[in-house]
C-alpha cells in the first residue's frame, strides 16, 4: 500500500520540555486537497486551553440554598477505582449497604458525575489519569479522598511511585480515614459531604479554579512527561 | 432467526502481504480502560481497531505501581506484613500465607498443626470470598448484573466471619511467621455454617440465572478459546489451565499445610472458552464450601497456635534463598525470596497469575477478537492489575 | 533430581548447588552457558513450564544475580538457574524465543534494574512507570526514602521510631 501522505512530521527540537513527547503529539504540516498547507498542533488544536473560571453564588439567598440542597441530593460518583479502596464500592452498591438510598449512584463516563472518589494511593500514572478526569467532570464537582495514603502517604509515605498528599493536586472536600475505611465510614463520608454542600462550603471546583497556577505547578513537578494540554475540558 | 453481520467492505483492509499499516492514520486507536467500567481494576488497553475487530491490543500496566519490592529493602522481616497483604487486594490470605511459609522454610521453624488447620480454613475462606464476586462478575460482563448482588452480599457475610476472626474485613494480617494469631471465636463454626447454607441456595441460584442462561451462553461458548499448547508456552496456571484440559493445582501437585488430608477434585474442561472458565469456577464454589465443612469437621478443637520464633523485631532470617507457592483463586501463586542473613530481607519478588495471564497472553486472544467480548474476556482470566506491578 | 543435577553437572560447569527441598534445587551456573543450560532444561529434561525470571542486587559485590525457575510439571520439580553479571552495563542475553512470556519479564528488569536484553520485543518501553528520568529505582543504591521526601510534599509532624528502639524503651525502660 504504498499511498502517499498527505502530511509531514515536524521534528521537535531537543529542548527539556520535549523529552517526553510521543511520535503521535509531534507537531504535523498537512496538505490539504486545495493545495493549501497549514500547520497541525495535536497538543493545542484539538482542546480548548481557556482556564476555568470560578462561578459567583446566586444574588438570591433562597434561590442558592434551594441549588445547594438540589445538589447535595443528587450525588453521582465516576466509577473509577483508582486504588485498592474501590473494593468496597462492591458492597456500598448492592443490597447490604445500599447507597442509592442517599441519591449516591455510579456513572461510568466523567461528564455525567460530580463526585470523584479517589479511593486510596495515587500513584504518578494513575494522578495524570485522575487530573483529566477530574478537569472533564461538569461543575460543581466534589473529591472524597478515601484511606490515610491519600491525607499523609500511609503505608506507602516513602514509597517513590505514590503521592503523599491529595491536597496539593485536587482540592478535596472529604476524607474518609483508614486503611480500608468500611463502606459504613463511606456512607458517613457521604452524609458529611452533603452537610457540607447544604452550607454552601463545597465550593472545591472554584478553589481549583483561583488557584489554577498553583495546582497546575504541583501537578507538573511530579508528572515529568506532561503529554496533554495544561486544560482539557 | 434474525443474524446481523457488520459490512465490513467499508472498514480498512489488509495490504497485499496480508498485514495491516499501522502508521497509516487510517486505523481507529481506542483505549480500554484505566477509566472504564469493563475493565477488572485499574489497568489499560491500547486497541487498535477495524470496525469492531481488534488488529492489535497492548496491555498498559503500572497504575498502582506502588514498588513494594524497594520498600521491603527499607522494612524488616516482620514490618514486611502489614504492607504485603496488599500486593493483591481481592483475595490478600495468600500473600501473608506465602511469606510467612517462606520466612518458615528458611529458619527452619516447623508449625503447630492447629495453626496448619487455621491457615487453611483462612486460607479457603478467603478463596471463597474471592469467587462470590467474580462468578456472578462474569455475567455482569455481558449485561447480567443481578448475580453480582446477590453475590457481593453473601461474600459480605463471609467477610463478616473475617472481621470476627481477624478483626479486619479486607486485609487481615491473621498469619504471622510460626503459626497465626488466634484461635476460633466461641460459635464460629456455627456461624459460618449458617452462611454456608445460603451459599448452597446462591450455587444453584446462579445456574439457573446464568449458567443455564441462553443469552449467556450465546456470548461466551466459543469464546475466547485457548489452546491446550498454550499451557506451558504462556505459563498458563490455575483455572485457565484446567478448563484447557491440565489439572493444574497447587493443592494436588505439591500439597501444603493440610490440604493432603482433604479430600476433593476441582472441576476439568476440555472446551477452554469463557463458559467453560465460568463453569469451572461456578464449581469451585462448591468444592470449596465442601473443603469448609471438612476443615471444620477435621480440625482439632483446641492446641498450640504458634511456635516459638525469636524475637521478631531483630530476627535475623538465615542466608538462603526459596520459592514458595500455594493456590490463589486464580491459580499458582509464587513468592521468591533471598535472604542474605540480615534483619532485612534482600529481595520479595511476587509472581503472580495476572503477570502472564493479563500481559501476553491477553494480548495475543484478543487479536480477531471483537471489542464486546474484550470485558468478558478480561474477567474469564480473572485478571488482577496489583499483582503484575506490586 | 539427584539424576537430573548429574546429567547437568556432566555438560555444564556448575559452581554450586543448593538443596532447598527435595524438589526445589538451585545451581549457578556462569553468564555464557546460561541460556544454552535454559535451553536444555526445556527441550531434553521437559523443564517445560517457565515461572520467573527476576534479578537480585548485590551492590557489595557489584554484581547482578539473574534467576530462571523452570518448573517439571509431570515430576513436580522446581530448578532455579543462578548466574552473575556485573552491575556496571548490565546485558544478558534473551531468552524471549523459548517462552512467549519472558519478553514481560525481561521488559520489566530492564526498566526496574537497567538490565539490557538485546533484542527482545518491546523492550525499551516503559512498562511500569512514566516519564521516569532518574536511575532505575530497583537498583539499591536508588533512595527511596530521600526522592520521596523531595518530590511529593511530606506532610510535616510525622515521626519515626525504630521498632526495636522503641519497644525496648517501652517495655523495659530502666535497662
Amino acid at each position: 500500500m504504498a499511498e502517499e501522505k498527505n502530511y509531514k512530521i515536524i521534528q521537535p527540537d531537543n529542548s527539556e520540555e520535549n523529552k517526553f513527547l510521543k511520535p503521535e503529539n509531534y507537531k504535523r504540516e498537512v496538505t490539504a486537497p486545495d493545495g493549501n498547507t497549514f500547520i497541525v498542533d495535536p497538543l493545542n488544536d484539538y482542546f480548548c486551553d481557556a482556564k476555568p473560571q470560578p462561578h459567583a453564588p446566586n444574588t438570591i439567598k433562597v434561590v442558592e440554598k434551594f441549588l445547594n440542597w438540589a445538589r447535595s441530593q443528587s450525588i453521582w460518583v465516576l466509577g473509577f477505582g483508582t486504588g485498592c479502596g474501590s473494593i468496597e464500592i462492591y458492597p456500598l452498591m448492592t443490597p447490604r449497604f445500599d447507597a442509592y438510598r442517599f441519591g449516591v449512584q455510579q456513572r461510568p463516563t466523567p461528564r455525567q458525575s460530580n463526585l470523584m472518589i479517589i479511593s486510596g494511593y495515587l500513584s504518578v500514572k494513575t494522578l495524570k489519569r485522575a487530573i483529566r478526569s477530574y478537569e472533564q467532570m461538569q461543575s460543581p464537582k466534589f473529591v472524597m479522598a478515601l484511606g490515610s495514603c491519600t491525607i499523609n502517604g500511609g503505608m506507602y509515605w516513602d514509597s517513590y511511585n505514590t503521592i503523599n498528599r491529595l491536597d496539593h493536586y485536587m482540592p478535596v472536600d472529604v476524607y474518609v480515614a483508614g486503611c480500608m475505611p468500611r463502606p459504613e465510614a463511606l456512607l458517613a463520608g457521604f452524609m458529611e459531604l452533603k452537610k457540607r454542600i447544604r452550607e454552601g462550603k463545597g465550593e472545591g471546583a472554584n478553589q481549583y479554579a483561583e488557584n489554577f497556577d498553583w495546582y497546575k505547578a504541583n501537578q507538573k513537578k511530579i508528572i515529568k512527561d506532561w503529554n496533554m494540554p495544561d486544560y482539557n475540558w | 432467526m434474525f443474524h446481523w453481520t457488520p459490512d465490513r467492505s467499508a472498514f480498512p483492509t489488509a495490504g497485499p502481504d496480508g498485514k495491516f499499516d499501522f502508521d497509516s492514520h487510517k486505523l481507529v486507536k481506542i483505549w480500554h480502560g484505566p477509566n472504564h467500567p469493563g475493565v477488572t481494576g485499574n489497568m489499560s488497553l491500547e486497541l487498535t481497531i477495524s470496525g469492531d475487530e481488534v488488529l492489535e491490543s497492548k496491555t498498559h500496566v503500572g497504575y498502582l505501581h506502588r514498588g513494594f519490592e524497594k520498600l521491603y529493602e527499607r522494612r524488616t522481616w516482620i514490618q514486611c506484613f502489614p504492607t504485603v497483604v496488599r500486593m493483591c487486594v481481592p483475595e490478600s490470605d495468600s500473600n501473608e500465607y506465602n511469606l510467612s511459609a517462606g520466612i518458615e522454610e528458611l529458619a527452619g521453624i516447623e508449625i503447630p498443626e492447629m495453626a496448619k488447620w487455621l491457615r487453611t480454613l483462612v486460607l479457603e475462606m478467603s478463596r471463597l470470598q474471592a469467587l462470590l464476586r467474580i462468578v456472578p462478575a462474569q455475567g455482569g460482563t455481558v449485561g447480567l448484573g443481578l448475580g453480582v448482588q446477590w453475590g457481593v452480599y453473601l461474600r459480605d457475610l463471609i467477610l463478616d466471619r473475617f472481621e470476627e476472626l481477624t478483626g479486619g474485613r479486607i486485609y487481615h494480617m491473621y498469619m504471622i511467621p510460626g503459626g497465626v494469631r488466634g484461635l476460633l471465636p466461641d460459635g464460629f463454626k456455627e456461624r459460618l455454617e449458617e452462611n454456608l447454607i445460603l451459599v448452597d441456595e446462591f450455587v444453584l441460584s446462579i445456574k439457573r440465572l446464568m449458567l443455564d442462561n441462553a443469552v449467556f451462553k450465546k456470548r461466551t461458548v466459543g469464546i475466547a478459546h485457548i489452546p491446550v499448547e498454550w499451557i506451558d508456552k504462556y505459563g498458563i496456571v490455575g483455572f485457565v489451565a484446567r478448563g484447557a484440559g491440565v489439572k493444574k493445582d497447587v493443592r494436588l501437585d505439591y500439597p501444603y499445610l493440610a490440604y493432603d488430608q482433604l479430600d476433593f477434585d476441582p472441576a476439568i474442561s476440555t472446551d477452554s472458552d469463557i463458559y467453560a472458565r465460568t463453569w469451572i469456577r461456578w464449581n469451585d464454589i462448591i468444592t470449596t464450601v465442601d473443603l469448609l465443612r471438612q476443615i471444620m469437621a477435621k480440625m482439632p478443637k483446641k492446641g498450640e497456635f504458634k511456635a516459638p520464633t525469636p524475637n521478631v523485631l531483630h530476627w535475623q532470617v538465615p542466608k538462603g534463598e526459596v520459592y514458595v507457592r500455594s493456590e490463589s483463586s486464580r491459580g499458582e501463586y509464587g513468592f521468591y525470596i533471598v535472604s542474605d542473613g540480615s534483619k532485612y530481607p534482600r529481595r520479595i519478588n511476587l509472581r503472580g497469575p495476572s503477570y502472564t495471564h493479563a500481559v501476553s497472553l491477553l494480548e495475543k486472544m484478543l487479536v480477531n477478537s471483537n471489542i464486546s467480548d474484550i470485558a468478558a474476556t478480561m474477567v474469564s482470566l480473572q485478571t488482577c492489575p496489583p499483582e503484575i506491578e506490586r | 533430581m539427584k539424576e537430573i543435577i548429574n546429567n547437568i553437572q556432566e555438560k555444564f560447569k556448575i559452581s554450586e548447588v543448593t538443596e532447598q527441598r527435595e524438589n526445589q534445587y538451585f545451581i549457578s551456573v556462569e553468564k555464557k552457558d546460561t541460556i544454552q543450560l535454559v535451553t536444555y532444561l526445556k527441550d531434553i529434561e521437559k523443564f517445560t513450564n517457565f515461572i520467573l525470571l527476576t534479578a537480585v542486587d548485590w551492590i557489595e559485590k557489584g554484581q547482578f544475580q539473574l534467576t530462571y525457575m523452570l518448573n517439571h510439571p509431570s515430576k513436580k520439580l522446581d530448578i532455579g538457574v543462578r548466574t552473575f553479571i556485573e552491575r556496571e552495563n548490565a546485558t544478558m542475553d534473551s531468552a524471549h524465543h523459548l517462552w512467549e512470556h519472558v519478553a514481560t519479564f525481561q521488559r520489566e528488569l530492564k526498566e526496574m534494574f537497567g538490565i539490557d536484553f538485546p533484542g527482545s520485543p518491546r523492550v525499551d518501553e516503559p512498562f511500569l512507570l512514566e516519564g521516569w528520568d532518574n536511575i532505575p529505582p530497583m537498583r539499591r543504591d536508588f533512595d527511596t526514602k530521600k526522592y520521596s521526601e523531595e518530590t511529593y510534599f511530606p506532610r510535616p509532624g510525622r515521626s519515626t521510631n525504630d521498632p526495636a528502639e522503641h519497644m525496648k524503651k517501652k517495655l523495659y525502660p530502666n535497662e
